[in-house]
């Protein structure tokens, strides 16, 4: 298999794994957006104290029960971990692009990043 | 206030950060925060929250453009995000056993110093012949990046234990207020590390969403992210900074620039007087 594969052409492969991530993220939030300023439209909001948000918005399978339920909300919020997944994707696709490049080094390297993010998550959830 | 001015005014103050953020090249997150709190009155831990989702909007948002330029360098994001990702997952702990008071604080010190940061833009010329430390072609950190003449210029990298340190503090910041903390990414690749200025400042817009991912996990989970907040936010923000970076071109902006580091100043010591009289 002929494939050259260097630095410059993996950059270009992340910048648009990131822009479609974003593009795709932003999409989702806005529909959910939308629809949650239509239900809620004329309810006051009040931010000025802390009061951690509700389980189901917290947790993935929090999130897709309120989903089922059609809450607004929970679509922004899926836009949100869209989002967040999507520099996570782009340190998968590293760890892959190092890999065909034969470069060991870098695929321990991304790999490292991989497992701090991993370990955010478990620690998080 | 009702949801839907809520929203409409939430959209256009970050609207306007993200702009002046791009143009400027100082970042929008930075006012976020302070706009938030202090004209909107919202709590800083959902400020913080919503201002580190519109971070790696951002930050992702613009990669694809700084990609084309052929500036950034993969190879030292994806090394110094070793540092900035468990710095980020450090700042995140920090966060909940920081009283909001203190981290209002720390967040006016953090503007001030960008504020003074770019008041100093004057710089030092550029590194020339840098002989870079043996580790620099070890790890795989030297590389080209292209000169105006069309040609390539080729860098070493000086530095890396000090490098990475900073990195850390870098990922702590962000992590504990939700910023993109590009300044001090730059300053460690730039002045540290001597790296060309214009590999650092992109490599470091390349870093910031992996940076901000790992506590962003952190965040959602502590029920810091509002949706109701998060959506006017994120998308403001990355609407006005994508038309900022259409318009830098064509923009003046060395008077844009003054008044905006004013802007910074005076959001920073109105932060510190709120932390310190206990208002946040």
């Amino acid at each position: 298999m002929a494939v050259r594969f260097d630095d410059s052409q993996m950059e270009m492969i992340m910048g648009r794994l990131l822009q479609v991530g974003v593009f795709l993220a932003s999409a989702v939030v806005l529909t959910g957006g939308v629809l949650y300023v239509r239900a809620h439209s004329g309810v006051a909001v009040d931010y000025s104290t802390f009061a951690s948000e509700p389980a189901g918005l917290r947790s993935v399978s929090g999130l897709f029960r309120l989903l089922r339920a059609g809450d607004p909300v929970a679509v922004i919020q899926v836009g949100v971990l869209l989002l967040i997944a999507t520099p996570i994707a782009r340190v998968v696709f590293a760890v892959v692009a190092f890999a065909l490049e034969r470069d060991r080094l870098y695929v321990a390297v991304s790999l490292a990043v991989l497992a701090v993010l991993m370990i955010s998550l478990v620690y998080s959830a | 206030m009702p949801v839907l001015p809520f929203t409409l005014l939430v959209f256009a103050g970050s609207f306007a950060a993200g702009l002046l953020g791009a143009l400027t090249g100082l970042g929008g997150g930075v006012v976020l925060v302070p706009l938030l709190t202090l004209v909107f009155h919202v709590d800083i831990r959902y400020a913080i929250g919503a201002s580190l989702i519109s971070v790696i909007a951002t930050s992702s948002g613009a990669a694809a453009a700084y990609v084309r330029e052929g500036f950034s360098s993969v190879r030292i994001g994806m090394f110094l995000e070793i540092a900035t990702t468990i710095g980020a997952i450090f700042g995140a702990f920090l966060a909940v056993r920081v009283p909001t008071r203190a981290l209002a604080i720390i967040f006016g010190l953090v503007l001030l110093y960008s504020a003074w940061i770019s008041w100093q833009q004057s710089r030092n010329p550029d590194h020339k012949e840098v002989a870079g430390s043996p580790w620099s072609d070890r790890l795989r950190l030297s590389g080209t990046y292209p000169d105006p003449q069309g040609g390539e210029c080729a860098y070493k990298v000086d530095r890396i234990s000090g490098g990475f340190a900073t990195m850390f503090g870098a990922g702590t910041l962000s992590g504990l207020l939700g910023i993109g903390s590009g300044a001090v990414k730059v300053l460690a690749m730039d002045r540290i590390m001597r790296i060309p200025f214009k590999v650092s400042t992109t490599t470091s817009n390349f870093m910031i969403g992996v940076t901000a991912a790992a506590s962003a996990g952190i965040y959602l989970h502590r029920g810091y992210v509002d949706p109701g907040l998060a959506f006017p936010v994120m998308l403001g923000v990355l609407a006005g900074s994508l038309l900022g970076a259409r318009l830098l071109v064509r923009a003046r902006v060395a008077l844009l620039r003054s008044l905006f580091t004013l802007v910074i100043l005076a959001l920073g010591v109105e932060m510190i007087l709120n932390g310190w009289m206990g208002r946040m």
